[in-house]
Order: C-alpha cells, then structure tokens, then sequence
C-alpha cells in the first residue's frame, strides 16, 4: 500500500503562493516588527547597565518589595559577571516584542471567543494546534516569509505564544460574575460599555495570567529562536552547543533562567495585585437607625481599628 | 397609586428549548407544560398583568416557578417567546437594542438577589452607575448619587468598595444604584433573599418608606409569602410558569384561588397580614343620632341586640346606645337620644393590621368599630369574625345575629314599649328608614 497524502506539499505549495502573492505584506510587517525590536533594543542597551539593572530593581520593589529588587540586583549583576549583559538585553526587547505583539493578538480573540460560542468553537482547535505543534516547525515559513534575523524569530515566538493569552482571556470574561453583567445590560449599558468597564476588569486577574504565560512562553522560545539568527543568549546556546562548549551554554542558560525569573515575578504580581483601599481616616457615621444590624456594627468596630 | 398603566404583560410566553415556537402552539392549543418538556421548558405560561404607577406589585411562587424568566422579560433582558410587555407604553419585547437601551435607562432598572454591584468601584460611583450610562457629566452624577446614598442610609461609606461592606448594606447601594438613576420602575428580583432574617425586615421596612416617599412603582419578587404580604398592594401567586392569582394580600389569603394558593398561604401570620378593612362585618345596628329613641329601641329589637352604634351626619360615628338605657328613655318620654349616648365604643383604623385589634376587642362587650379618617363608621368586627378570620374559617354565615351583643332586655318588653309609646314620634320612624337606607350605602361602599 502506498498511499500518501502529499500534505506537506500542499503547505509548501500554500507558503510559496503566499511569497509569490503577499510578498510585499510580509515586507512591510518585517519592516514593522524589526523597527520595534530596534527601539526597545535601543532602550535597553544605550543606557549604562547599572541603570537599567536600578530600573528594574525599582520595578520589582513597586510590584513586589525589596526581597524581589534585591533578587533583581544579584541576578542582573551575575549576568553583568558572565559578559551576557548585551545579549540579555537582546533577548529581553525580543521577549517583549513578541509578548506585547501576541497580547495585542491574543487579547481581543479572547473577548471574541468569549462573546460568540462559535468564535470559541473555532479558536479552540487552532489553539490547541498551535500549542503543541513543535515549536520548531515554525521556524521553517518563517524563515522563507521573513528572511533570516530576528523578525522570523519574534514571528515563530508570537504564534508560540498566543494561545494562553486567548485561553485565559476568554476564560477570565466567561468567568465574570453573570448578574454584574446583567446590572450592566439592565442600566442600559452598550455591549462595548459593559466590556470595558465590567468584563475586562473584572477578568483583568485571569487575562493578567495568561500575559505572565505569554511571556513565559516567548521566553522559552528564543533558545530556539537564536537558530535562525535572533541573536541575544539564544545565539549563544546554539553557538555552544555547536562547539559543545559546556561553559558558555551554561552561562548563557543561567541567565536565560534569571530573566525568566525576574520576568515571572515582575508579571505574576500584575494579576494578583489588589485594589489598593483606602485607609478610613475616620469612623464614617452611620445613620443610626439605618444599621441597627450586628454586622454592621462589627464593620464599623472593624474599620475603626 | 394612579391609574396610569406602568407595566404591562400580555399574553407572554417563555419557553427555552430548540423548539420553542411549538411549544407555545401547543400550550395554546391546551397542551399541559409537562407533556412539553421533550421539546422545551415552558418558563412563563401565558402570563398578563397590568402593574399600576406608584404600585408594589409582589410575584411570588415557589422555586423554579418562573419567577425570575418572568421579571427579566419586564426589561427584556429576556425575550419573550411570544406576547407583550410595556412599560409606559414603550413596548420592551421585539425592539432593537438600541431602543431597548433606551427603555432601560429612562424607565427601568433593576436591584438583583447576589447585589452585583462593580466589585472595583466605590460605593459612591456604584450608586452613580446609572446616571454614567445615561451621559450624565461626573459632578452632576457624584452629587445625584450623594443624595440617595444619604437617604438610604450610607453617609459616611462612599469611598469604601462594595467587598468592605456587610451584605444589608451591598444591598442598600444596590438599592441606591437602582433609584439614582431616577427610573419610575424598579424590578426587584428576591432582593432581600440573601440578607439575614433582622436585617431583612429592615430593608423592607426602609423600602415601603422609600416607596413612599417617592412613588416608585415596584415590581418584587420573592418566594416568601410574609414579605410578600408585607410589601404588596398586590400580589401575583405563579405556579409551574403560569399566574394562578392576582390580587391583594387579603383577597389572597382570604379567598384564594385554588387549593395551590391556599396551601401556600396556611402558615402565614394572618394577624399581620389581614387588615381591618378586610375582616369587617357591615355594622348592623346602626341608628341616627337625630332618629329619636324609639327608632334606636326598633332597630335594637329588629336586630335583637343590647347597643347599637350612632351615627350622625356623614355617617361619622357619635357613639353607642344601650338597650336598657333607651328602653328607660323612651318610657320616660324623652325624645332626644343623644343624651344617652355613651362615648366609649372601642374603634380601629381599616388599615390597622388584626395583631393591633385583640386588646379593644377583649376590652370591649361591643364588636369594634372599624372607623376611617374622618370617624365615619365603616365597619364592625365582632370577637367571632376576628377569631375566624384568624382561624381561617368562613366567616359569611349569612343570618349571623350571634355576632351582635344579645339583647339583656326581653323582645316582648321593648314591642310592649314601643305600643305604649306610639303616636307620638311616627315621623321619626319615617326618618329613621331614610337612614338606614344611608347605612345599608355606607356598607357597601366600604366593601368595594
Ligand atoms: N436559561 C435557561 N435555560 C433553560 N431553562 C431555564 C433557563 N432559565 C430558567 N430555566 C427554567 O425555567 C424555569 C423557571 O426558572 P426561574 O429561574 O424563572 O424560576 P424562579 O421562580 O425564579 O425560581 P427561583 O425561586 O429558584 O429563583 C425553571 O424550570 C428553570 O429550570
Ligand atoms: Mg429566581
């Protein structure tokens, strides 16, 4: 028996009518993507190291306290120590590129599919398809739509990355408390209204989780990512595991994990964070008949202390 | 409460299901919900009521009822499957969303069991919540809002977020929310069901205040029959997606329906839900206080009671003869009964619940007097119907002397009386039928 669907081929016949037709397109989104990296690459590595790594030790003081900033000072100065500095900077504007551009993607097919049961029942299987395709046959149309560097890198890492922004950001709308949206539609709010001021804040821990994910992902992708020319510590691993030179892929490795790390906590306390209250500077008076209740009473004890 | 129609219902189904078109022929044609349930739930059966401006108008029935499918067609939140729904005359079922916004945010908002108010909102700009959809600029609608959080009672929270605050109060700025933006109706689906049993009657006590003050017209519902009784000027009784009764607390429990409604009314505390006005007896022995004495003894005699109430012009009560002091009056040939009248007739409002009716009852030899505003005599309530209305025991028995105070003065010594005196005051008793016709007016008027 030989019988084989020429599958393969039809995507390659697909990838090449793409070039042929829509060459020009893919131009201009290399265009596109590389003049972003381009600048967040310039933001990160033009300023003096110790002032990104003060930066970022801030960040991670606002987000979390001084045992994260502190992380942020030994992990950056270890990278600094190894001579990954240049290359981490690389990896971390191609992470974000990628995080920013998937989120972009991923945030509004989430509401899509949150809105529409059907848009749902599409995404899920390209989702899942997405997921668990080898991260490296992406490289491959890539490559041919966008020549070698870092654009193909930044493309291979957005698909890779977008599904558990879409997935959790569906999930988070989905998962908003039914009869606050029907407060919404019950004041006469417009669909858009309720979006914005009731399901994207309320879903804003869960859509938080899945940016942390995306990140993560993008992260994880740019090893694979230096094998077509991305550069940063990606470029690096490959070029040690070429010459199977042990200490620099484990340099390079470390600091991956470090920004992976770094990146993570900063990202996590995005979703987690509670909405700052305010201190009661004094005891509001209640009207007295109106809160003759125990519990009312405790609240007011409460808020007191 | 007017007579301008706020809500009106025709005709509505709601089925949910693949084949709810079919559905609703079928129940059309008479087919019962439950032969449907292959094809669809049947939520709302065939439902029509007019709710009246300024109204509480309760919907209550037990769970899965279709309490709920019901009210969330009143602002289309829900569409019906088939009929109408109005409000003000805008109809709010087949209309496109643009206009059904509209609906909502001049005409009708909502207060919800769980509260749902914006968790990451103060309670200030919650209770503003309607006044931003509707345009209205941020001062305007922080002061507006200002004003009912005030009155509901939250000075002092506004800057708290809504998780800070125990359930009763979630609720009065959910309340506060619903009345800010200014609609004339309210829906209130089981709004105080999730509050602890003290601070729920306080929030309905806060809301016929509220209703009050402010003539909101107020669709509740709820499934429990005390509150229901307490909020409504009438109630709407569903069972199984259809309404089985609608009508007034003491229509329901007074005379309900069927044995569904009877059923669920039996454990209410009728002493706090029926009203004077709603167990009264026509007071029979009644006589003019310009009717001379012999007139007085007639009536007692035709009555065989031992007092009768006077009344004088308009009806309004003077007070209570007593046999033997008439009997002794006319003997003396006295002509003027008011001479004789004793001022002590135990009276109550026709809105006093019976709870507030035991102790003039027991008090009193007499059946109470039920007396309106202005004294005018409405009503009586003998011991018997008060004990029989709580009893829940018919209490129309037709000839029901046994109701009145027995006479203490032997029929034949009043005829007797009455012979020997006659002649002398007949254009009295002419008089006296002329006001008796007044009295039989007054009982009917008091009972429509
Ligand atoms: N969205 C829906 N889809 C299918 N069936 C529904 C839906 N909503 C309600 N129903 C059904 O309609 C019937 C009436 O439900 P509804 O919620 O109106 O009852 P309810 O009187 O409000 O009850 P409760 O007191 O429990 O709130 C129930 O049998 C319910 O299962
Ligand atoms: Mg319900």
């Amino acid at each position: 028996m030989d019988i084989r669907i020429p599958l393969g081929q039809w995507v390659e016949d697909f990838v090449d009518v793409l070039t042929d037709v829509a060459q020009p397109f893919f131009d201009v989104l290399r265009a596109i993507f590389l003049g972003a990296h381009d600048l967040i690459n310039l933001v990160f590595q033009s300023p003096p190291f110790w002032v990104i790594i003060l930066a970022v030790a801030a960040l991670g003081f606002l987000a979390r306290g001084w045992k994260l900033a502190l992380g942020v000072l030994v992990g950056f100065t270890l990278i600094l120590a190894v001579d990954q500095w240049e290359n981490a900077m690389d990896t971390l504007s191609l992470v974000l590129v990628a995080s920013i551009i998937a989120v972009i993607i991923s945030v509004p097919l989430g509401i899509l599919g949150a809105r529409f049961d059907n848009a749902s029942r599409i995404l899920k299987p390209i989702l899942d398809f997405l997921q668990t395709m080898p991260a490296l046959v992406y490289l491959i149309p890539a490559l041919i739509l966008f020549r070698v560097g870092v654009v193909p890198g930044i493309v291979a890492t957005i698909v890779f990355a977008l599904a558990p922004g879409v997935r959790l950001t569906e999930l988070g709308i989905r998962g908003v408390d039914k009869e606050v949206v029907e407060a919404g539609h019950a004041f006469g709010s417009s669909p858009f209204r309720i979006l914005r001021q009731i399901q994207l804040p309320l879903a804003m821990p869960s859509i938080m989780a899945g940016v942390n994910q995306v990140i993560m992902l993008s992260l994880s992708m740019v090893v694979i990512a230096g094998m077509v020319g991305a550069g940063g510590l990606g470029g690096d691993v490959v070029a040690s595991l070429n010459r199977l030179d042990i200490g620099l892929g484990f340099e390079a490795g470390l600091s991956v994990v470090i920004l992976a790390i770094v990146l993570d906590r900063l990202t996590a306390s995005l979703g987690t964070r509670k909405p700052r209250v305010k201190k009661a500077d004094a005891v509001p008076s209640v009207n007295a008949e109106a809160s003759v209740s125990q519990k009312d009473e405790q609240l007011v004890a409460a808020s007191a202390s | 409460m007017s007579d301008t129609v706020a809500v009106e219902v025709s005709n509505v189904y709601k089925v949910f299901g693949k084949k709810q078109r079919e559905v609703v022929k079928r129940l059309q044609a008479g087919a019962s919900r439950g032969e449907l349930t292959a094809l669809g739930t049947a939520a709302v059966i065939d439902a029509s009521f007019e709710v009246k401006k300024g109204e509480i108008f309760v919907v209550m029935g037990l769970s899965g009822s279709g309490k709920s499918t019901l009210i969330r067609m009143l602002n289309g939140l829900l569409e019906p499957t088939a009929g109408n729904v109005t409000v003000y005359g805008s109809p709010v079922s087949g209309v496109p969303s643009k206009q059904l916004r509209e609906v909502r945010r001049t005409k009708i908002s909502m207060v919800f069991q769980h509260f749902a108010l914006l968790p990451h909102r103060t309670v200030l700009d919650n209770a503003a919540y309607g006044l931003e959809v509707q345009g209205v600029s941020l001062d305007e609608r922080r002061k507006r809002a200002q004003d009912v959080v005030d009155r509901v009672g939250l000075s002092g929270w506004e800057d708290k977020l809504p998780g800070e605050l125990s359930g009763g109060m979630q609720q009065r700025v959910g309340l506060a929310r619903a009345l800010a933006s200014d609609t004339d109706v309210l829906l209130m689906d089981e709004a105080f069901s999730a509050l602890d049993p003290l601070i729920r009657r306080e929030m309905q006590e806060q809301l016929v205040e509220l209703q009050q003050e402010l003539g909101k017209t107020i669709i509740f519902i709820t499934h429990d029959l005390n509150e229901a009784m307490f909020l409504g000027d009438r109630i709407a009784v569903m069972r199984d997606g259809r309404i089985v009764q609608v009508g007034t607390p003491d229509e329901i429990l007074t005379d309900p329906a069927n044995d569904y409604v009877a059923q669920f009314v039996q454990d209410v505390d009728r002493a706090r839900v029926l009203t004077a006005a709603g167990v009264m007896e026509p007071a029979r022995a009644v006589v003019s206080g310009s009717a001379g004495p012999r007139a007085a003894l007639r009536t007692m005699r035709d009555m065989q009671t031992s007092a009768a109430f006077v009344v004088g012009n308009g009806r309004k009560l003077l007070g209570v003869v007593h046999d033997r002091d008439v009997l002794k009056h006319v003997k003396a040939g006295n002509r003027d009964l008011m001479t004789i009248v004793r001022n002590d007739p135990a009276t109550v409002g026709p809105d006093q619940y019976l709870v507030d009716l035991f102790e003039p009852a027991a008090e009193s030899h007499l059946p109470v007097a039920v007396v309106d505003e202005r004294g005018r005599l409405l009503g009586a309530i003998p011991r018997v119907t008060l004990l029989a209305a709580l009893a829940n025991v018919p209490t129309t028995t037709g000839e029901n002397q046994v109701i009145e105070t027995p006479a203490t003065v032997a029929v034949e010594v009043i005829t007797q009386t009455l012979r020997e005196t006659a002649g002398m005051t007949d254009e009295v008793d002419t008089k006296t039928r002329v006001h008796s016709d007044d009295v039989e007016a007054v009982r009917e008027g008091s009972f429509n």
